[in-house]
């Protein structure tokens, strides 16, 4: 650590505070008493399903599409997920049953 | 007495679904902790930053932040960057967490990618408390969370078996998210297309910025595509739009039209 202990502190304190800051600002700007503008609402409607769809692809984010694998385990697994999510709508089935697809891939076939 | 009943049912309701993010979270905190433990922190520093901070992307980049040399205000404008989606989770849970009194500034403060992503879509059963059923969601995630980063930081070492892939789990748990989005009764065709757009947007943004400065330029995209189709995709009470219109400020200030709209959100939840 190349810092001193205050240093850090107020370091992680910046992050904290920045991070805090996202978080409360929409709820800052509008507040429970008054009523958010109409398009706010919208936004409000449109964007869960969109920021699921962009936390996919964020997560997805460092697969080697050009290199390596070219993405093959990582698109396997997803198929693996949506077809047993499609049978079974089991959550937890879904999700183990991916990640152990997953983690078999990469640790012995690629 | 009543008050705990209320407790224990929302309790049940929320922790099978905290399941997946409990091995995503205490894996992931604790490579994080070990990561710190390896730079040589003790495992002080990885508990108090998980609880702190509390955004996992973000508290891996402190990592290097606190290795360079001493510049706060370069990380407090990075920390706004990196978490600048969380603006778009208070927009959409505005209405949701509306009446729950001091639980409110918990949640907000706890409001991760995972706690948003199963509390935005949950349908929570009836007779289950909607505050107390959000808390444990959130302070479920957390202590996960916490737990695993501080475990993290005393091991600091090795693990005992072969762990490489299992960071999948939490890609794995917002493809079903998505999934049961796509196919739940209350998307819809404008929620597929909302769900299309945010893919189909931040794949672009990632193909052109690369996967360290795709974030940003997702979001904008993402305002400037969902204002410009706005007159196909606003369903909210669609026989009033032409008063919205008139109005010009799109701005509800009648009252009874309020509640309507609220009531309407309510019963596709």
């Amino acid at each position: 650590m190349t810092m001193t202990v205050i240093q850090g502190v107020l370091t992680v304190a910046a992050v904290a505070i920045g991070t805090m800051l996202t978080r409360f600002l929409p709820f800052l700007v509008f507040p429970e008493s008054k009523r958010p503008p109409r398009i706010v609402e919208y936004f409000g409607r449109v964007l869960p399903y969109a920021m699921t769809g962009l936390l996919v692809v964020y997560a997805l984010r460092d697969t080697p599409i050009t290199t390596g694998s070219h993405g093959a385990p990582e698109l396997i697994a997803c198929l693996v997920i949506v077809a047993l999510h499609l049978w079974r709508r089991s959550m937890l089935l879904s999700i183990a049953g991916g990640t152990i697809v997953y983690m078999l891939l990469i640790q012995l076939v690629f | 007495m009543a008050e705990r009943g209320i407790r224990t049912r929302a309790l049940r309701a929320a922790f099978p679904l905290t399941v997946p993010i409990a091995l995503g979270f205490l894996f992931l905190g604790c490579s994080y902790g070990m990561l710190m433990g390896a730079k040589g922190f003790s495992f002080i520093w990885p508990m108090c930053m998980s609880a702190l901070i509390f955004a996992g992307s973000m508290e891996f980049v402190t990592v290097n932040l606190l290795l360079s040399a001493f510049n706060p205000v370069t990380a407090f404008l990075l920390a706004l960057m990196v978490n600048a989606r969380h603006l778009f989770y208070g927009l959409s849970m505005l209405g949701r967490f509306k009446g729950l009194g001091w639980k409110r500034a918990y949640l907000i403060f706890g409001m991760c990618d995972e706690t948003f992503a199963i509390n935005s879509t949950a349908r929570i059963p009836d007779g289950v408390d909607r505050g107390w059923f959000y808390l444990w969601v959130t302070l479920l995630n957390q202590l996960y969370w916490v737990v695993g980063a501080t475990v993290g930081g005393l091991i600091g070492g090795n693990l005992p078996f072969d762990t490489d892939g299992l960071e999948f789990v939490l890609t794995a748990l917002f493809l079903v998210i998505f999934l049961d989005q796509w196919v739940g009764e209350s998307a819809g065709w404008r929620g597929h297309a909302s769900a299309l757009i945010g893919v189909l947007a931040s794949a672009a943004c990632l193909a052109v910025f690369g996967p360290d400065d795709f974030m940003i330029p997702s979001l904008i995209a993402l305002i400037i595509l969902f204002v410009a189709l706005r007159p196909w995709l606003d369903e909210l009470a669609p026989d009033r739009k032409s008063a919205d219109v008139r109005h010009g400020d799109g701005r509800c200030d009648d009252a009874d039209h309020a509640d309507d709209v609220s009531d309407a959100k309510e019963e596709t939840r």
